[in-house]
C-alpha cells in the first residue's frame, strides 16, 4: 500500500499540447517511487508497476526517486494518474488528485499509449 | 526580431521573452524557459475542423462545424463551457456572452486547480501583493505544496528566491527559503530550511503553526503531521522574524484532504502574521490565463468560477456548479472544451460523462478530449498569433503580442461564429413556429 | 429630441426651476431641435447625474466581488432583450453598474483610484460597463518615482512623471491617498501625519502634497489634486485634515476651480482622542471650508446596513478588519501603491456609526456654499450608490433627520450637533451637489449643465417640484429619484420608467498633458532604471494601449506653449 501523489513535472509540461506524442507518452505514464521501494518489487521483465485502487487500475513505467519517501508514489499529473481518481469533490468542486491511497505492484502487462487508454470509452 | 513578448504558457507570464521570426515562422525563442519555449515554438497541430459521422471524424467547413456547435447547443438543456485558462480575455468575454445566449453552465480549469483557493479567499480575503513587492522587499519566502523549478521555471529568478530588488540587493543570499512538501522536490533542493509532512496533514500543520505564532504553543501536541513540535516551533520564528514574509501555495494543498479548507487556514495563519510582521500570500495559478478567465467571469457575473446561467441569473455553487460536479452526476448533457484538456485531466470516471454527451472541442491540438469530441475547430494560438490580454498569477493584466500570422480563427472569432449561428437557428426556430 | 415643459434646474447658467422646453440635436443641447417629443410637464428636470467620487471598476473592485459572493447573490437579476444578468449589492457586476446608475438618472462617473501598474484591468471593467460616461483617477502619492522628485525637489521632472503616468494609465486626474503610507505598508508600517518621514525615501507626505499640487498646476490638469488625507478614519483626525488644507491654501489653480478636492471628508472629520469619546468635528470642518475658497469636498457619506469598503489606504483596511474580524484582502502595487478590500456593516445601535452618520449630514448642511460639496457615499465604502436618494432626502427633510435620530444610539445628540440644524437643502441645492458641482469640480466643461454644447444628458424624474413639499413629503422624493421616469444619454433614451431602453457605449475621458520633451528625457533615465531594477515587468509591456480604449475622449492639457509631447 502506498500514498498516490499526482503533480506536474517539466517533461509533462512540456508535452501537455502534444499529448498525443511518445514525448509525452514517456514523460506522463511512469510512476516514481523511493529507492528502497524501487527495490523492493520484484521486477522481471521490463519495470512496469500495476497502481490500483478503488476507482481503477492502471499499468505504468516505474522509476525510482531519491526525493520520495517510503510508500509513497508520484505519477505526473494526467490522463494515466486519473484512472485512479475518484470523481467525488468533496462538496467543493474539485476532486480528490492527492493523497490517495493505492495498491502497488510489479506487472508483466504493458503501458497503454494514449489512444489505448481511451478506447474503451465509448468513443 | 520580436522583443519583450508575453510567454503564453504559465502563470508567471514573463514578458520579456524575444523571439526571432523568419519567413512568418517562429524560428528561435530566447529567455523563455522549456515550457513557454516549447509552446511558443509550437506542435504539430490540428489542420481543419471536423465533425464525428457513424463515430470517425470527418473533415468538414468552419461553418459546418459553427451550425453543428450551435446546434448542439441550443437543443442542450445544461451544456458545460468548460476550459478557458490557455486563451485570452477577449475569447473569455464572447464565451460568457454565448453562455448567457444559450443557457450553460460555464467553469474554468480553476475547478481543478485553485478553485479551493478561490474558496478560501471568499471566507477570508486575500492578503497580497503584486510579484515586484516580494522581488523588492521578500526576505522569507515559504513555498508550500508547489514546486516551482517545475511548474513555474523562472518564477525564482523573476519574482522570488533568487531575485534581486531595491531593498533586496543580495538576492537569494539575503533570504531564508523554506519548502513545506510531502516529498522532496527538486524546489526543496534550493531551500534553506525542507519540512516534510505526512500527506493530507496541511491543515493541522497550519494550525499548529498558528498556535505557535500566537504565543499557544502549549497547545501544540509533540508532533503534528509527521513534523516535531521543536521543528515547528523553529518555522514558527522564522516566520516571526521576517521583515516580509511570502507564502506561495501550489495544488499540494488544494488538491489534499482538507481542499478549500486547507487554503482557509494558510490565510488565515498569513493574516495572523501581519499583526507581528509583514506577510503576504500568492496562489501559484498554473496556466497562463485561469486567472483572467476568473477576472472576467467575476467582473461580467460576479463570481470567478462555476457559474450556472441556465436558471436566469447567475448561479454559483460549487459543489454543485462546477464542472466536476455536473459531469460526475450526468448533469450536462452537452461540452463545449476550449483551451483545455477536460478528459486528460479530469478523473477518468468523470471523464467518462463526456463520451455520452456531444463534446465540441476547440483546441490548437489533438488532445485525449479530440477521442470523445463530436466536433472539432481548431483555432489560432493566443499569445503566438493573436493578440489578447491575460492575468498573471497576481492579478496582473498584461497584453499578449501576436508574432505570426495564421490561417486559423482566433477563439474569439470561433465563438463569435457559433453565436452567430445560435442566432441564425433561433430566427429560424422562430419563422418555423410561426 | 425635445422634452417640454419640464421645471429645470440648471444651476450652472442660472436656471432654477424655471418652466421651460430643452432641445437636444445629434447628441447636444441645442437652442432648436426636431425629433421625438418627451413630456414633461410640470417635472423635475435636471442634467444628468455626475459623479465624482466612485468606486467602480478595477482590481480591488474585482476582488471585493471575488471574495464576496454572497453579495453577489444579492440583486440577481436575470437577461432581458436588452440587459445583460446584473448582480450584487455592494459590488455590483460592470453591467448592474451601468443601469442602476442610468435607473437613477445619472450618466457620468468617475473610478476614484487607479494604480497605473493596473491600469489596464481598470479600462477593461470600465469598458464593460454599459451607458455611463466614465473616467478614472490615477494613483500617484505613494510613488517611488513622484517621492524621489519630491525628495530632489525637481518640480519640472516631477510634472513630466505626471504627464507620462497618466498618458500610462490613460488618466483623467492626479488621486493621492493616505501620502507616503502606502509604501511604508509596504513593510507593514504608516505614517502618523503629514511631516511623518515615509521610511527609506527621506520625503514627507507634506511635501509630496505640496508637490503634486503645483505638478497639477503647471500642467494645467482640468481637475485639481484629489486628496484622501492621511490618518483618515482615526479620532481626533479633523486636526490633520485642517493642518493639509492650510499647505495648500497659497498655491495658485491654473485654471477656475479649486486647488484641492478632498475625497470623502466624513471619514476626516473625526473628533475625540479614542473610540470611546468618538465625537463629531464637522463644524470645525465646515467653519474652515465657508472661510476658504480653495478647497472642496464631496461627502463620503454612510448609511446603515451593508457596505464593501475599498481604497488604497491599506493600512487603514487592515486596521477595519482586526476590529471588526471581517475577511480581509490586500494588494500592495510595486513601486507605487497599496490597497486593501473588507467587506463592513453599519449599525444604527452602534455609536461610532451613528456619529458617522451624522457626520456627513452634518458637513453638507453646515457649508454654506453648495458648489463645494459633493453629494456621494464613496460607494461602496459608506454605502451602495443606489442609496443616493436616502441621502438626497435626509438633506432636503428635517423631520426624516428627526425621525432617523430617534432610532438611534442615544448618546448620539452629545456628539454631534446635527439634531440642531434645521437647514433644509433645496432642489438649486441638490442640482449643484449631484450635477453641476462635480463636473465643475472635475473640470468637465459639457457635463453638468443643460447650456447649447452640453452633451445632451439629461434626468426627467416624476415628481412636480412647484407641488412636492420635500421636508414633509421626503417618502414620495426617494422613491421618484430612486427611478428617473426618463434617462437619456447623449440624447438617446437610455431608461424609462426603471426600463434600461438602449444600451450605447460610453466614452473614456482621459487627459494628455504635454510638457518640454528635455524634462522628459530627464525623466526616462530614471524610469529606465526603475524597470531594469524593480519593476517586475518591462517598461514595453507597461502603459495601456489603444484597444483598451475604443471609446475614448482625450482632454489635452499641459504647458500652454508646447505642443511637445513625450
Amino acid at each position: 500500500m502506498a500514498t498516490m501523489i499526482s503533480g506536474r513535472t517539466l517533461a509533462q509540461g512540456a508535452g501537455c499540447e502534444s499529448k498525443m506524442s511518445l514525448d509525452f507518452f514517456k514523460a506522463a505514464s511512469i510512476c516514481h517511487l523511493s529507492e528502497k521501494d524501487f527495490k523492493s518489487l520484484e521486477f522481471s521483465e521490463g519495470k512496469n508497476v500495476l497502481i490500483k485502487n478503488e476507482f481503477g487500475q492502471v499499468v505504468l513505467t516505474a522509476k525510482a526517486d531519491a526525493g520520495l519517501p517510503d510508500s509513497m508514489v508520484f505519477i505526473p499529473m494526467g490522463p494515466w494518474a486519473n484512472v485512479i481518481v475518484g470523481k467525488e469533490t468533496g462538496g467543493c468542486g474539485t476532486p480528490h488528485f492527492k493523497g490517495l491511497e493505492v495498491e502497488v505492484a510489479a506487472t508483466n502487462s504493458p503501458v497503454l499509449n494514449i489512444r489505448e487508454l481511451f478506447s474503451g470509452m465509448g468513443a | 526580431m520580436i522583443k519583450d513578448a508575453v510567454c503564453s504558457f504559465c502563470g508567471c507570464l514573463c514578458d520579456d521573452i524575444n523571439v526571432e521570426v523568419e519567413d512568418g515562422k517562429v524560428k528561435r525563442v530566447r529567455h523563455a524557459c522549456r515550457l513557454g519555449s516549447s509552446k511558443i515554438m509550437g506542435h504539430d497541430r490540428m489542420q481543419s475542423p471536423m465533425i464525428r459521422k457513424d463515430g470517425v471524424l470527418v473533415a468538414s467547413s468552419f461553418q459546418e462545424a459553427y451550425d453543428r456547435a450551435a446546434q448542439i447547443l441550443l437543443q442542450a438543456s445544461k451544456p458545460l463551457m468548460y476550459g478557458w485558462a490557455s486563451t485570452s480575455c477577449e475569447a473569455a468575454k464572447k464565451g460568457i456572452l454565448l453562455a448567457e445566449e444559450v443557457g450553460a453552465v460555464l467553469d474554468s480549469t480553476a475547478t481543478v486547480c485553485h478553485g479551493p483557493s478561490v474558496i478560501g479567499i471568499e471566507e477570508k480575503g486575500l492578503p497580497g501583493v503584486t510579484l515586484g513587492q516580494v522581488k523588492n522587499r521578500a526576505d522569507t519566502i515559504v513555498f508550500w505544496g508547489c514546486n516551482p523549478a517545475e511548474a513555474h521555471p523562472r518564477h525564482s529568478l523573476r519574482y522570488s528566491s533568487n531575485s534581486c530588488g531595491r531593498f533586496t540587493p543580495e538576492g537569494r543570499e539575503g533570504r531564508k527559503i523554506i519548502v513545506v512538501d510531502v516529498r522532496e522536490t527538486k524546489t526543496a533542493k534550493n531551500a534553506d530550511k525542507f519540512v516534510r509532512i505526512t500527506p493530507g496533514s496541511d491543515y493541522e500543520v497550519i494550525s499548529a503553526l498558528r498556535m505557535l505564532v500566537a504565543g499557544k504553543g502549549d497547545t501544540v501536541p509533540d508532533e503534528v503531521g509527521g513534523v516535531l513540535k521543536a521543528d515547528l516551533a523553529d518555522l514558527a520564528d522564522m516566520l516571526k522574524a521576517a521583515r516580509f514574509g511570502a507564502v506561495f501555495f501550489g495544488l499540494g494543498i488544494t488538491h489534499s484532504r482538507g481542499r478549500y479548507k486547507n487554503i482557509d487556514n494558510a490565510l488565515s495563519l498569513v493574516a495572523e502574521l501581519n499583526s507581528h510582521t509583514k506577510f503576504v500570500i500568492m496562489p501559484m495559478r498554473g496556466h497562463y490565463n485561469v486567472g483572467g478567465i476568473g477576472q472576467v467571469l467575476a467582473w461580467s457575473s460576479g463570481y470567478p468560477m462555476s457559474v450556472d446561467f441556465t436558471r436566469g441569473g447567475p448561479y454559483f455553487n460549487p459543489g454543485e456548479t462546477a464542472a466536476c460536479d455536473l459531469l460526475a452526476r450526468g448533469d450536462a448533457d452537452a461540452a463545449l472544451i476550449i483551451a483545455a484538456d477536460a478528459v486528460s485531466n479530469f478523473p477518468r470516471a468523470t471523464a467518462k460523462a463526456l463520451a455520452n454527451i456531444p463534446v465540441i472541442q476547440i483546441d490548437p491540438y489533438e488532445n485525449p478530449t479530440t477521442l470523445l469530441s463530436d466536433v472539432v475547430i481548431p483555432c489560432a494560438i493566443a499569445g503566438v498569433e493573436v493578440e489578447g490580454t491575460a492575468y498573471r498569477m497576481d492579478g496582473l493584466a498584461l497584453r499578449l503580442r501576436k508574432m505570426v500570422d495564421s490561417s486559423f480563427p482566433s477563439d474569439e472569432e470561433i465563438l463569435v461564429g457559433i453565436l452567430e449561428s445560435v442566432h441564425k437557428q433561433r430566427q429560424l426556430m422562430a419563422n418555423e413556429g410561426a | 429630441m425635445i422634452i417640454k415643459g419640464g421645471i429645470v434646474y440648471d444651476p450652472a447658467n442660472g436656471i432654477y426651476g424655471d418652466e421651460m422646453d430643452l432641445f437636444i440635436d445629434k447628441g447636444r443641447m441645442a437652442l432648436q431641435a426636431k425629433g421625438e417629443e418627451i413630456d414633461a410637464s410640470g417635472l423635475l428636470v435636471m442634467p444628468g447625474g455626475v459623479d465624482a467620487h466612485t468606486h467602480i471598476a478595477g482590481k480591488k473592485v474585482n476582488t471585493g466581488r471575488i471574495m464576496s459572493p454572497n453579495d453577489s447573490r444579492q440583486g440577481t437579476e436575470p437577461r432581458s432583450a436588452v440587459c445583460r444578468p446584473s448582480t450584487g449589492y455592494t459590488v455590483p457586476n460592470c453591467y448592474a453598474m451601468g443601469y442602476r446608475y442610468a435607473r437613477m438618472g445619472y450618466t457620468t462617473a468617475f473610478e476614484a483610484a487607479t494604480p497605473i501598474l493596473e491600469a489596464r484591468h481598470t479600462h477593461e471593467e470600465l469598458e464593460e460597463i454599459p451607458i455611463l460616461d466614465k473616467g478614472a483617477l490615477t494613483l500617484f502619492g505613494s510613488n517611488w518615482q513622484v517621492m524621489e522628485c519630491v525628495r530632489d525637489k525637481d518640480l519640472s521632472k516631477l510634472a513630466a512623471y505626471v504627464a507620462w503616468g497618466l498618458r500610462a494609465a490613460r488618466g483623467y486626474g492626479v488621486k493621492i491617498v493616505n501620502p507616503g503610507g502606502g509604501e511604508a505598508w509596504g513593510f507593514g508600517a504608516n505614517v502618523k501625519g503629514i511631516n511623518d518621514t515615509v521610511p527609506n525615501f527621506d520625503v514627507t507626505p507634506a511635501e509630496i502634497i505640496m508637490g503634486l499640487a503645483k505638478a497639477n498646476e503647471m500642467l494645467h490638469l482640468p481637475h485639481s489634486i484629489h486628496l484622501h488625507f492621511n490618518n483618515l478614519g482615526k479620532p481626533g483626525n479633523y486636526t490633520t485634515a485642517i493642518e493639509t488644507l492650510d499647505l495648500l491654501k497659497d498655491i495658485k489653480p491654473s485654471r477656475m476651480r479649486q486647488i484641492v478636492h478632498v475625497a470623502h471628508m466624513q471619514f476626516s472629520a473625526y473628533g475625540g482622542t479614542s473610540w470611546r469619546d468618538f465625537e463629531s468635528k464637522a463644524p470645525v470642518i465646515a467653519d474652515y471650508f465657508n472661510a476658504h475658497s480653495h478647497a472642496t469636498m464631496d461627502m463620503g457619506q454612510m448609511l446603515f446596513g451593508s457596505a464593501t469598503t475599498m481604497t488604497a489606504d491599506a493600512p487603514l483596511e487592515y486596521g477595519n478588519a482586526r476590529l471588526t474580524h471581517n475577511k480581509w484582502s490586500n494588494h500592495d502595487i510595486e513601486l507605487e501603491e497599496s490597497s486593501g478590500v473588507v467587506p463592513m456593516n453599519y449599525f444604527r445601535k452602534m455609536l461610532v456609526n451613528a456619529v458617522q452618520w451624522a457626520i456627513g449630514l452634518e458637513l453638507a448642511l453646515l457649508v454654506n456654499d453648495p458648489w463645494k460639496v459633493l453629494m456621494t457615499t464613496d460607494h461602496p465604502n459608506g454605502s451602495p450608490f443606489v442609496n443616493y436618494p436616502e441621502v438626497i432626502t435626509l438633506l432636503m427633510s428635517k423631520p426624516k433627520r428627526d425621525a432617523e435620530i430617534a432610532t438611534l444610539h442615544e448618546q448620539v445628540p452629545k456628539r454631534t450637533t446635527l439634531a440642531g440644524i434645521e437647514r433644509e437643502l433645496d432642489w438649486t441645492d441638490i442640482s449643484i451637489m449631484t450635477r453641476a458641482a462635480p463636473a465643475r469640480v472635475l473640470g468637465l466643461d459639457d457635463k453638468g449643465h443643460l447650456g447649447p454644447g452640453a452633451d445632451g444628458d439629461v434626468s426627467i424624474y416624476n415628481l412636480r417640484p412647484l407641488e412636492v413639499d420635500t421636508s414633509l413629503d421626503h417618502a414620495i422624493v426617494k422613491k421618484a429619484l430612486a427611478t428617473a421616469k426618463y434617462t437619456i444619454k447623449g440624447g438617446v433614451l437610455v431608461s424609462k420608467e426603471g426600463q434600461i431602453l438602449a444600451t450605447p457605449p460610453g466614452r473614456t475621458f482621459w487627459v494628455d498633458a504635454a510638457v518640454p520633451q528635455a524634462d522628459t528625457d530627464r525623466l526616462m533615465i530614471d524610469l529606465e532604471e526603475k524597470f531594469a531594477k524593480y519593476y517586475s515587468i518591462q517598461i514595453a509591456n507597461y502603459a495601456v494601449q489603444d484597444a483598451y480604449l475604443p471609446h475614448a475622449k482625450v482632454i489635452r492639457a499641459g504647458l500652454p506653449i508646447l505642443s511637445e509631447v513625450a
